[in-house]
């Protein structure tokens, strides 16, 4: 425990109060409580849509709230802009990484700080050594004179917590920082960020994994759509009454998959490889099984999905579909022989953003919906209107931009694009990342019902009770290959953790 | 303002950081310099093979007119790359260039007596205004570059031509020592093409070394995120226009002195050009990368290509046909590159953790 | 397969509103930039009517229409590749191209008029397939190819036929180009241009095809995802582009009865300005054919009637580029004040309540 944080009540640092914001017709904040102390951590918990997002953007000011007071050090705080909460001392660790791919990692680091030399010229040489040195301080190897472009998501990930370092910031938050780090990247980061609280920092953390909330938080405060539900220390909490409150009601079973008859094969993957990227991987897949794909980030697996599913090429190996061979490199083909993929990046694979829920929802089904070759009447309405409600997606209308919608119910109309093609075969990817807990249970029943119904699911996820509680079949994947196969009753957090991270793989 | 992190110099006080990648030049700087390299190598055959059809081509009169011919084309060059470099484009330039030319004109035709230095002052002022129109649209409305300044390469192209109205201005009309200006040599350089190598130089030195120079490629390579650090992008993207107009201002004043004899449609299709040196010479076309030296030798090989066909005797129709295939080339160079150089950059992804 | 068994799903915002929904739909689908521009286009021929003399003329109504017939062909393919977050600025050239080899192929070659017009069409279009194969096989920005094939295609225009012109056409032909339909002053031209316009607004806002050309507009990577293969339909939409050009190149000819290397050049940004005064995003993913065909309509009709008022034809130009300017700048600038009228609204609830 940091000092001050029992007992003693310190004055906030940083406090929000009554904020509100809303876009459109969407009230995204209500009257917002946060009161962030020096020398704690606090969690930020609640379920997509919640409004945590937007409240982080507020308090990095790129939302100026429609009403509310921040105060910092007891003084009203306005922020006009980002460079204002910079000025302030707050720094943002987005959950998607925003950095210039085009500039050398150390220039992402210091933009607009680089240090200088005479005639206010760029130090390029200090700069690349204050890089190196956040880099020794998080415990990573990476070349800050390269550019930021090619960089893995972990990777960004690691710079932009650099950035936030270097600034040496009074208010910390991280969005979610942990998605894409591996157990031991987040170690240092706690590490880090306990460092920060040790000199009187504020951190504000926001996550859906709560091992990680309550290993780090001292406070957790709940939102839920939109308004503050509570405030309390960690101490008095346990991950049960936290997920009610996130959720309003009590959670059952969260991993329900239900045994279902094996029907015959249906996805059928022989020796496929990409030069680099994997490399003789085969499985099969039948009717009626879910089978998890597991491994640690950038084993290969979300490669392996995009190149069955025709979005990447391969090198060699072939992919059939109940029986039939799938030509390479195809995605509509896959589509037309019954198989559906959900990918991981919703706002980059998954979704059109400024087009309408329902043009999203039935982009995937555009040609089976036309007759003679055209799109007239309300067919697509129709389609867009049964799988949203089956769906439970919360949107004001059909006709307005996905972009509006909260990620949670952006998530669900992703869902509702490819079961709307009434697939044979779902290849789903991290099902649940970044999914609040209540709408995390409703995926999975879903996914049990859809394998219940004969479809042959595979489904890639780094999240280790989803894997045990959904899978039949469970294929670790390291380094580009998959060195296990475990059956249900085999699969334990040991035996899958042990082949991922390559321990008796030749066994 | 050299601050650094506390705790970081704290920790690297027991824990030397390793020694690769301090003295070691960045990746991308080496790329530019490769690209840079392969333009010198470029022009340097061409002027070798037509050298080698007609050795007068390197005659020191012919190089002069050289020099000259490219300083108009170079300096525009340069402001385009301020430009695209925040990917953003500036088509308005030929017609900036137009009717600050014509305006110099009417300066001299109205008030004789002006001294030099005054008519390009008002000049270089003239063409920021036009700037000022360009990014105060663009940064206001928030409304793509390309189309506002295909709205003002008509606006400002028929502004000058209802300026105009038909008329031509002479050389007779213009004072002597303006004219001077455009055709004297120091030192067996001309005057128009040093002035060109000050801008370059200032320019490539701005974009490479200053906080602000970096801070346009960071909102050419990903304007939301230099949004969300902080960076004023609409200022930044402003101040772009501006400088660029100011520099087809300049280049408007420089071409009423070289040529002498003005009508509205000076300058005329000259955007095109200028966007083609600036690819040809490295800058990527949605912004983030390419430098000020770049562009401007692109601009040299470009005016050096039209000089040459002419010298081995090949049909002066084929001139902007071999333009057109050079930006082809070029920006197919430029995607080969890059691809090589993911294709490196990959394998170095893995990091020890 | 049903999995309504699922949940008993609580009414959600989607069932409540049907009929808002589909009201909002409808709006989406016409769009309030779309109303504008047609009630300008009303506007402005009610006004010219009125006030310019000679401007309500069966004669003028003939000429307007048939300059127009090259821009209005123009637009319609550019119309889906700007919607695809593409530009094609090589339309003028590729015209240009196809104009001088149908001027070559008739000096020279001997097959009939007919094979040769069939000829140019298949000639432009694999003009454009050119241009697709670099946009889309080598995976370079459209703004960057287009711009170098505008170089090269009229570069090669002028290699062709030099600075000549062929004039010698079939006087029947010519007079065809400019028939007017029997009994009234349109020209017969409008009937194909018609059909054309009706196919390409099908294909944009009714089919499969149209769905996709938006989605890849706004996310290329979700439409890939989505089963929409973005570069074959691209390099199509190129193709298409090229084999309209050539219809132009044989229409131009035809109507001047001059086939030569400098015809219709500047012509891509008149297209590229029609398309966006339609309404169309040159972000892509945003726009409509109908908008289009208005802004076609709109741009021609006020050249026209201020050329009859006597406005020198270069000095036009400002009007054009101050449409331009106005009709991406104006729905911004109605947004900001909507958007900031509705939280001066919000504000006012909140405290009243």
């Amino acid at each position: 425990m940091s000092p001050g944080a029992p007992g003693a009540e310190s004055a906030p640092l940083l406090e929000l109060d009554g904020v509100t914001k809303s876009f459109g017709a969407v009230a995204a904040l209500r009257g917002v409580h946060l009161a962030l102390h020096p020398g704690e951590a606090h969690a930020l918990v609640g379920e997509n849509g919640a409004g945590k997002s937007t409240l982080v953007k507020t308090l990095a000011g790129a939302h100026a709230p429609d009403s509310g007071r921040m105060t910092l050090d007891g003084r009203p705080l306005q922020l006009r802009g980002p460079a204002d909460a910079r000025a302030a001392g707050i720094a943002v660790i987005y959950q998607e990484p925003t950095l210039f791919p085009d500039l050398t990692v150390a220039e992402n680091i210091f933009m607009g700080r680089q240090p200088l030399r005479g005639l206010r010229r760029i130090d390029t040489r200090a700069m690349n050594r204050d890089a190196e040195r956040l880099f020794e301080r998080l415990g990573v190897r990476i070349d800050p004179a390269r550019p930021a472009r090619g960089l893995s998501i972990a990777d960004q990930q690691l710079v932009e917590i650099a950035k936030a370092l270097s600034f040496d910031a009074r208010v910390l938050i991280m969005d979610e920082p942990t998605a894409a780090l591996s157990g031991v990247e987040v170690e240092r980061l706690f590490a880090v960020a306990r460092s920060l609280c040790e000199r009187g920092a504020a951190v504000l953390f926001i996550s859906h994994r709560f091992d990680e909330v309550f290993d780090l938080c001292q406070r957790i405060t709940v939102l839920r759509d939109g308004a503050w539900v509570s405030s309390d220390r960690t101490a008095d909490l346990t991950v049960d009454e936290v997920v009610r409150r996130m959720v309003g009601r009590e959670v059952s079973s969260l991993y329900p998959k239900q045994d279902a008859p094996l029907r015959d094969t249906l996805l059928e993957v022989r020796g496929l490889s990409r030069a680099g990227v994997f490399s003789d991987v085969s499985f099969s897949v039948r009717g009626g099984e879910i089978v998890a794909l597991a491994g640690l980030v950038g084993a290969g697996r979300s490669e392996v999905a995009r190149a069955v599913f025709g979005v990447d090429r391969y090198d060699t190996g072939e992919v059939r579909v109940a029986g039939r061979v799938l030509p390479p490199g195809n995605p509509g083909k896959a589509i037309a022989a019954g198989m559906a993929l959900v990918p991981e990046d919703r706002r980059q694979q998954g979704l059109v953003m400024e087009l309408s829920v329902e043009r999203n929802a039935t982009l995937a089904r555009r040609r089976a919906l036309s007759r003679l070759g055209l799109l007239l009447g309300g067919a697509e309405r129709a389609e867009a209107r049964r799988w949203t409600r089956r769906l439970q997606v919360k949107t004001a209308r059909l006709a307005a931009p996905v972009a509006t919608l909260s990620g949670g119910n952006q998530q669900k109309v992703v869902l509702a694009k490819w079961l709307a093609t009434e697939p044979r075969i779902l290849i789903i990817d991290e099902p649940t990342r970044g999914i609040d807990v209540g709408t995390k249970a409703e995926v999975h029943r879903l996914l049990s019902e859809l394998a219940g119904e004969g479809l042959a699911i595979l489904m890639i996820s780094s999240e280790l009770p989803e894997v045990l509680g959904m899978a039949d079949r469970v294929l670790v994947m390291h380094e580009g290959r998959v060195v296990r196969e475990l059956p249900r009753g085999e699969a334990d957090e040991t035996s899958v953790m042990y082949a991922a991270t390559g321990q008796g793989a030749t066994a | 303002m050299s601050l650094t992190d506390t705790g970081a110099s704290v920790q690297a006080a027991d824990n030397p950081p390793p020694g690769p990648g301090r003295a070691r030049r960045g990746l991308t700087e080496r790329l530019l310099a490769v690209r840079e390299l392969s333009l010198l190598i470029a022009l340097a055959a061409l002027i070798l093979v037509t050298t080698l059809r007609n050795d007068r081509f390197l005659s020191g009169q012919s190089i002069k007119d050289l020099l000259l011919g490219c300083a108009i084309l170079v300096i525009l060059a340069v402001g385009q790359t301020l430009v695209i470099v925040t990917r953003n484009v500036d088509l308005s330039v030929g017609s900036i260039l137009g009717l600050v030319a014509f305006a110099t004109g009417e300066l001299f035709l109205a008030a004789p007596g002006t001294p030099w230095p005054l008519a390009l002052l008002l000049g270089v002022a003239l063409g920021a205004v036009c700037g000022v129109v360009n990014g105060g649209l663009i940064a206001v409305a928030k409304v793509p570059a390309l189309v506002i300044t295909l709205g003002t390469l008509y606006a400002f192209r028929g502004v000058d031509y209802y300026w105009a109205a038909g008329r031509q201005i002479n050389a007779a009309d213009m004072p002597r020592s303006f004219l001077r200006l455009g055709n004297q040599t120091v030192l067996g350089v001309p005057v128009l093409f040093l002035v060109a190598l000050i801008v370059v130089a200032a320019v490539g030195f701005y974009l490479r070394s200053y906080r602000s120079g970096r801070e346009l490629y960071a909102i050419g390579s990903e304007p939301a995120a230099a949004r969300l650090s902080g960076i004023p992008v609409g200022r930044r993207v402003f101040a772009v226009f501006v400088a660029n107009g100011a520099l087809a201002g300049l280049a408007g004043v420089l071409y009423a002195a070289r040529f002498g004899t003005l009508d509205a449609a000076a300058g005329t299709g000259l955007e095109l050009q200028v966007v083609a040196a600036a690819v040809v010479g490295g800058v990527a076309i949605f912004g983030g990368s390419g430098s000020a030296y770049g562009a401007a030798l692109g601009a040299v090989l470009l005016t050096t290509i039209g000089s040459s066909l002419a010298v081995l005797r090949i049909d002066p129709f084929w001139q902007q046909a071999v333009v057109g295939a050079l930006i082809l080339a070029a920006i197919g160079l430029d995607r080969l590159l890059a691809l090589r150089m993911a294709a490196r950059l990959r394998g170095r992804s893995a990091h020890g953790a | 397969m049903a999995h309504d068994s699922l949940y008993a799903a609580p009414p959600s915002l989607a069932d409540t509103e049907p009929e808002a929904g589909r009201l909002a739909g409808l709006r989406g689908a016409l769009g309030s930039w779309d109303a504008a521009i047609v009630a300008a286009l009303v506007v402005a021929v009610l006004l010219a009517g009125l006030s310019v003399p000679n401007f309500a003329t069966g004669r003028n109504a003939q000429f307007l229409l048939l300059d127009l017939v090259p821009l209005a062909l123009l637009a319609l393919p550019m119309t889906l590749i700007v919607i695809t977050g593409e530009i094609d600025l090589s339309v003028a050239s590729m015209v240009g191209l196809c104009s001088t080899l149908m001027g070559q192929l008739w000096l020279s070659s001997g097959l009939s008029l007919e094979l040769i017009c069939v000829l140019v069409v298949l000639l432009g279009a694999a003009l454009g397939a050119v241009n697709g194969l670099f946009v889309t096989g080598f995976g370079l920005p459209s703004l960057a190819v287009t711009i170098g094939t505008l170089a090269l295609y009229r570069g090669l225009s002028f290699v062709v036929l030099g600075d000549q012109a062929v004039a010698d056409f079939p006087a029947s032909w010519t007079a065809a180009a400019v028939q007017t339909l029997p009994g009234t002053s349109i020209p017969a031209a409008v009937v194909p241009v018609l059909l054309l316009a009706v196919v390409f607004g099908i294909v944009l806002h009714a089919t499969p095809v149209g769905r996709a050309l938006y989605a890849m507009g706004n996310n290329d990577e979700a439409a890939t995802f989505a089963g929409v293969s973005v570069p074959r339909t691209k390099f199509w939409l190129f193709v298409v582009s090229g084999a309209v050009c050539g219809l132009v190149g044989v229409f131009w000819t035809l109507r001047y009865a001059s086939a030569r290397g400098d015809n219709a050049t500047g012509l891509e940004l008149t297209v590229v300005t029609a398309v966006l005064l339609g309404g169309v995003s040159i972000f892509g993913g945003r726009g409509g054919l109908l908008g289009v065909v208005a802004g076609v309509l709109l741009l021609g009709v006020l050249r026209n009637a201020l050329q009859l008022a006597d406005v020198d034809a270069n000095a036009l130009t400002i009007v054009t580029g101050t449409l331009l300017i106005v009709s991406v700048v104006l729905p911004n600038a109605v947004a900001d004040v909507r958007a900031r009228l509705h939280r001066r609204r919000q504000r006012a609830r909140l405290t009243a309540s």
